[in-house]
This record gives C-alpha cells, structure tokens and sequence, in this order.
C-alpha cells in the first residue's frame, strides 16, 4: 500500500477540495490520503465533501495552524 | 485503475445547473468555485453563460471589476478597510489598478485565479453552454471560445434546469 499525501498549504477555497478530489481519483479504494491545509474552513469543508461523495474521514485534527486531514477513499 | 464506487455512483449522482450573467472579476467567483467544487462532490453540473456571463469562455481573459456603485468593496490596507469614492472610479485607470490589487491580493491569499478555476472545471467535465443569442447581439463567434463548450437557448437552458436538484442565477 502507497502513501497518498497533499500538501493543500497556503491554498484557499476551493482549492483543498479541487486538489483533494483529482488526487483521490488515483488512491484505490480503501486506501489513506493524507492532507495538510492552512484554510481555516477546510475543517467544515472536507467533512461535507466526504458525507456527500461516501469517501470516509478518518481524522480531522490539527497541529498549530496547520489541519491535517486523513480521508480514506471509496 | 480499478473500478472504483465513486465512478459507479455517477449515474446517481445529483445535478446542478447556474446561469452565468456577469463577467467581472469577483462575479466571475461565485459561479466557478461552486460548479468546480459541487463537480468534486460528484455532481453534474452545467455553466449557462449569458450577457456579461459570455466573455468568461473568451480564450483570452482579462477581467477586471470597477468600484464604481460598489460601495461594499472595502478593501484592507495597513489593518484598515479602505473604499473608493465613486467619484475616484470615474478616473480613468483606476479600475484597471483596483483590479491588479485585487489580484494581487488574491494571489497573495491562495485564492485561484478564474482562469485556473476554469480550467478545474474543464477538467471535472462541467458542460459549459454558450447563450447564442448573446454570441450574436455582442458579434462574438464560437471560434471566439474555449474549446468543448456547447451552443444553447433558453429552452436548452430549461431542459437541463428541469432535471436538476440544484438551480442558480449568479
């Protein structure tokens, strides 16, 4: 199993999402992403992006001023 | 790449449609960060572009707002909020400057650029209709345009906004 990172730092709405999805296209299911965002509302973001898409949000957590996110694909 | 559920779910996916009738740079937000982003969520979604909305499919952007009867834009300067009078608005290159730091800001801000934000939209296969009406009252042609967009009225417009879930007017 590969390590699925993104790095989404310094990016705004809605570029966490746009960037989060492309990369997901290529995680086979049931495998991990893991993301680290600086936009505050990413946290409220990537839970409704996964409610509504069935990928499943492991972890929201946060670190400083950096949140971290693990998503693990559909 | 193996056959993923979130592929297969396309079929049931829900379905958005936005008419597109401004062309200004912080117009042009609104519409492409919600159809780039419902498309990453797994919906259908489909760009009507008409009137001002039209030059957003230009090859060539160059899009600029003015301040002029805008007296919401407030922008920050030095921990303050700073307005244009209307009368400053009329000043010619004054527009062109607020929307260079408009930009710049945005830039400096990880905001996308509209063109990135189309190009995203592009990608996630947004089918983007062109109002032929518009391209003939402002002489434009289709030629004029990005590539894959499509050419439609009011009634294509209806028939897509008739299956929808979600329907807006920006």
């Amino acid at each position: 199993m590969s390590v699925h990172e993104l790095n989404a730092e310094g990016l705004n709405c809605p570029l966490p999402i746009l960037k989060a999805k492309k990369m997901l296209k290529s995680v086979p299911a049931g495998e991990v992403l893991k993301i680290r965002a600086t936009d505050p509302g990413s946290v409220a973001d990537f839970a409704a992006f996964c409610r509504q898409t069935g990928n499943e949000l492991l972890s929201s957590t946060s670190e400083g001023d950096i949140y971290l996110f693990e998503i693990k694909a559909v | 790449m193996p056959d993923k559920a979130a592929d297969r779910n396309i079929e049931n996916a829900k379905n958005m449609s936005i008419i597109v009738t401004k062309g200004t740079l912080d117009w042009a937000y609104p519409p492409f960060i919600l159809g780039t982003t419902a498309a990453a969520m797994d919906m259908k979604v489909s760009m009507f572009f008409t009137f001002y909305g039209l030059p957003l499919l230009l090859k060539e952007l160059d899009l600029k707002l003015s301040t002029l009867g805008n007296p919401a834009m407030k922008m920050p300067m030095g921990g303050m909020h700073m307005a244009l009078p209307n009368m400053m608005a009329m000043i010619p290159g004054v527009d062109r400057a607020a929307s260079t730091m408009m930009k710049n800001l945005m830039n400096k801000k990880g905001v996308a650029s509209i063109e990135d934000l189309r190009e995203a939209a592009v990608d996630a296969d947004v089918t983007m209709i062109a109002c032929q009406m518009t391209l003939d009252l402002f002489e434009y042609s289709p030629d004029d345009m990005i590539d894959g967009i499509e050419i439609g009225g009011a009634a294509t417009y209806m028939e897509v906004a008739s299956k929808s879930d979600i329907n807006l007017f920006i």
